[in-house]
């Protein structure tokens, strides 16, 4: 079938605005849209650039936005999207364009290494033995732990639209990660870092992020949870 | 730009970061990766690490040690396989101890399953009786190696390790036996940096990318590999590449093992399960060389399942283990073959392929990741290599399922602590020429040369005849043709003519650079396999179908002499404890 995309286009070095430019391609309905991107730098434009590493949704390098949603390229397929019309890829909303679909995503990275995201136990350990955690409480970390930090759910979410200084879904999810990990003890000190305005109480509720998250994560549900902990705190 | 730093490590996977964190805070480090850190490969391993915890049953690392030594076809260094295997449980332990979130047993305790090649005797008083696959495993769901790499990242933030994402290696700089440094692009401006340091770790992972259907991601192209034969030191064992069977029909995503260590089972067109007849006591859980010629011996004698479009496929059967084992144990792999190829498996079969997964061979190294520089043991001062890329040889012919994110996290260790220990003594060494030279003519070069060959077509070409000549099944016609086509497809990368002329992540250049290093890995692996005129492990001559342990059983060095051309060399495998045997399952 042919399918045309359009891709949002930004060469710094030449270029004053992002533009768009068409291909036009014979495509397979089981094409992943990361497939069509190499399809068309290998086969027409060398120039167009992207990030792309595992290509099947593990690395999360390719992020970006679909026909107006954020998804990984590697794990949307053309028949999963509407092919009768123009395809429109464009880098994920709310990032500063590098080139062409490649963010600085140094804001992103930062916000997520505000909430400390590793085990804090200050508890000393035999060396020959694990912390012991039952399977019940280690299940509860597994769906945050998926996370890949592709950046789709921060990027879109209105309050990171209206507020760049949000720290956003994917950094609380990280929070959760840790403030529900038996075997952690700051987390009293990283839910002091999120419970702030430019924190956890700019989340809406909105629910865009669970839309947009590639691994399917309940990320509103983790961000309630987390809510729910600070206001058992204050009582 | 010119950087100092005590050590450098170039590759964020398990390996890379595993030694930045074993790095004394008053050393400074630096790691340099091609992607950010958490993007790496190690992050796509799913089905577990293994280790004799005996968490849910009685085991030893004995029993470990010697199912890494029969599985690696009696060409791993016991030596070596003696240290990872005992070093396991600790290794395991500390990454639990680091925050890493593992399954559990009923207990609290880190929990354990089965997977391929990984046995133990059925009555542990009788060392005649039979060996039966035992719970080894340590595993979180099927994502085990996302959160390995994960918790390791989160472990150098901690430490405040210094990063340098997105940083193409281009240079290794050695003189006079001494490894003095490195160039690398930023991939964000394309200005060449010199990296100055005392100790270099490489640990740039495999290369998956010179095959046509590999479970490895892009950056899989073998950089760290190719720079080190290309700068006239051995890479070692080239010829042992492992075929995962179960990799996606046409894709090759893998499909880990885990999957039949839960109970899945491969069946033919007929329904049947073949593995009986190929390994009739583990059977499915047979190691993955065995499994992988199984596969397309049924498809070769007509007993595979034909695709749409016109190859051959085998199914790997999962319904049986009814939805909650599904869920649970193996969501992300059942995940895939719902995206990808539309089938529900919990109710059809999942069509797979074998798939190139692993590179056995590669820098060789002592078993404190320093490199040698020749098949006597003499050492590269300051250079060290850990993880797929290095070969220390632990997996020798065939890698067991799981011991690759052992690999990653014992030889990591144990080369930061060698680092740390050189480190007390060592110096900079000053450059005799200028460094970044070597990139800037590289980089002209490849810019402004014209032809009209374009880099997808020959890639797509030399990936495609290394499954087809240098693949599961080699014999010397196929593998004479594919020597002289590498030759022609190094001669036509001369007239690539790179589109992107600009400076900004022109990754148009970055893979035609990636595609020169995948030629010479192509070449080391397709010499290897000539040279060598038996079957051992992963490396299955039809024209020698004997392993021939009186003349073999040794180790490959390969350089190239200094006309450009491969010449070959040998080490004696290190023995300890176990004899050659044949190898049944």
């Amino acid at each position: 079938m042919q399918v045309t995309f359009k891709i949002l286009r930004f060469n710094p070095e030449v270029d004053k605005e992002p533009h768009f430019e068409e291909y036009r391609f014979e495509g397979q309905d089981n094409m992943t849209i990361l497939d069509c991107l190499h399809k068309i730098k290998w086969e027409h434009d060398g120039t167009l650039a992207f990030r792309r590493s595992c290509a099947h949704g593990v690395c999360g390098s390719d992020g970006m936005r679909i026909n107006g949603k954020n998804h990984l390229a590697c794990s949307t397929l053309l028949k999963d999207i509407n092919t009768k019309k123009t395809v429109v890829i464009e880098p994920l909303p709310s990032m500063p364009i590098v080139k062409d679909l490649i963010l600085d995503m140094t804001d992103f990275y930062e916000k997520y290494k505000a909430v400390k995201p590793y085990l804090i136990n200050k508890t000393p350990v035999t060396g020959d033995s694990e912390r012991l955690q039952s399977n019940e409480d280690a299940e509860k970390l597994f769906e945050s732990a998926k996370c890949i930090l592709c950046a789709c759910c921060t990027t879109s979410c209105p309050s990171t639209w209206s507020n760049d200084k949000y720290i956003g879904p994917a950094a609380l999810l990280k929070a959760y990660r840790f403030v529900f990990d038996t075997r952690d003890e700051a987390a009293d000190e990283r839910l002091d870092i999120i419970d702030t305005p430019d924190g956890i109480w700019r989340c809406h509720t909105i629910f865009n992020c669970i839309e947009s998250c590639p691994k399917e994560i309940n990320i509103t549900w983790h961000i309630s949870q987390l809510k729910k902990e600070l206001s058992s705190r204050e009582m | 730009m010119i950087h100092k730093f005590d050590v450098v490590i170039v590759g964020a996977g398990g390996a890379g970061l595993r030694a930045a964190i074993e790095i004394p805070k008053e050393y400074s480090c630096a790691v340099i990766s091609k992607v950010f850190p958490t993007r790496s490969h190690t992050g796509t391993a799913q089905g577990g690490v293994c280790a004799a915890l005996s968490n849910e049953e009685e085991d030893s690392w004995l029993d470990h040690a010697f199912d890494t030594v029969k599985g690696s076809d009696y060409l791993g260094d016991q030596d070596a396989i003696e240290i990872m295997c005992q070093d396991a449980p600790r290794a395991i332990i500390e990454l639990e101890h680091m925050g890493m979130p593992f399954s559990r047993t009923k207990e609290g305790k880190i929990a354990q399953r089965k997977f391929g090649g990984h046995t133990k005797l059925e009555d542990p008083k009788d060392p005649n009786s039979k060996r039966i696959p035992v719970n080894r495993a340590c595993y979180s769901a099927d994502r085990t190696g996302h959160v390995m790499l994960q918790t390791l990242y989160e472990n150098c933030i901690k430490n405040n390790v210094n990063f340098y994402s997105e940083y193409f290696l281009t240079d290794l700089i050695i003189e006079d036996g001494i490894c003095k440094g490195l160039t690398a692009i930023d991939m964000a401006t394309s200005e060449i940096h010199t990296f100055q340091a005392k100790a270099i770790m490489f640990a740039t992972g495999g290369y998956g990318r010179a095959f046509r259907i590999t479970s490895n991601a892009h950056v899989g192209t073998g950089d760290g590999c190719a720079l080190v034969y290309k700068a006239g030191l051995p890479l070692e064992d080239m010829e042992f590449y492992q075929f995962h069977p179960t990799g996606l029909w046409r894709l090759g995503i893998l499909v880990s093992e885990a999957a039949r260590g839960e109970g899945g089972i491969l069946r033919n067109n007929a329904g049947e399960r073949f593995m009986e007849v190929y390994a009739p006591t583990v059977k499915d859980l047979a190691p993955r060389d065995m499994v992988s010629r199984a596969i397309i011996s049924e498809i070769r004698a007509g007993r595979g399942i034909l695709g749409s479009d016109g190859t051959y496929y085998i199914n790997l059967d999962l319904t049986h283990l009814g939805k909650k084992v599904i869920d649970e144990k193996i969501p992300e792999i059942t995940g895939f073959a719902r995206t990808y190829l539309g089938v529900e498996p919990t109710k059809e079969c999942v069509p797979i392929q074998p798939t190139a997964h692993y590179a056995m061979g590669g820098i060789p190294t002592n078993y404190d990741a320093e490199v040698l520089a020749d098949n006597k043991g003499t050492l590269v001062t300051g250079f060290y290599a850990a993880g797929e890329c290095a070969c220390v040889s632990v997996h020798g012919g065939n890698r067991l399922g799981t011991n690759s994110l052992l690999d990653i996290v014992v030889f990591g260790r144990r080369g930061g602590k060698k680092i740390s220990q050189f480190l007390k003594t060592a110096e900079l060494h000053d450059f005799k020429t200028d460094p970044a030279e070597k990139t800037r003519v590289m980089m002209d070069k490849l810019l402004t040369q014209s032809g009209n060959e374009k880099l997808a077509v020959i890639r797509r070409e030399l990936q495609q005849n290394m499954m087809d000549k240098c693949g599961i099944f080699r014999n010397e016609k196929d593998l004479l043709e594919n020597k002289e086509l590498i030759k022609q497809f190094k001669e036509r990368y001369k007239n690539i003519a790179v589109q992107d002329k600009s400076k900004v992540f022109n990754t148009d250049l970055i893979e035609t650079i990636e595609l020169g290093n995948l030629l010479d890995i192509a070449e080391s692996i397709n010499e290897g396999a000539l040279n060598r005129q038996e079957s051992r492990g992963a490396h299955t001559r039809e024209d020698f179908p004997k392993r021939d342990d009186a003349g073999w059983m040794k180790h490959t060095f390969i350089t190239k002499n200094e006309t450009g051309d491969p010449k070959i060399e040998y080490k004696p495998v290190v023995i300890t404890r176990f004899q050659p045997m044949e190898r049944k399952y």
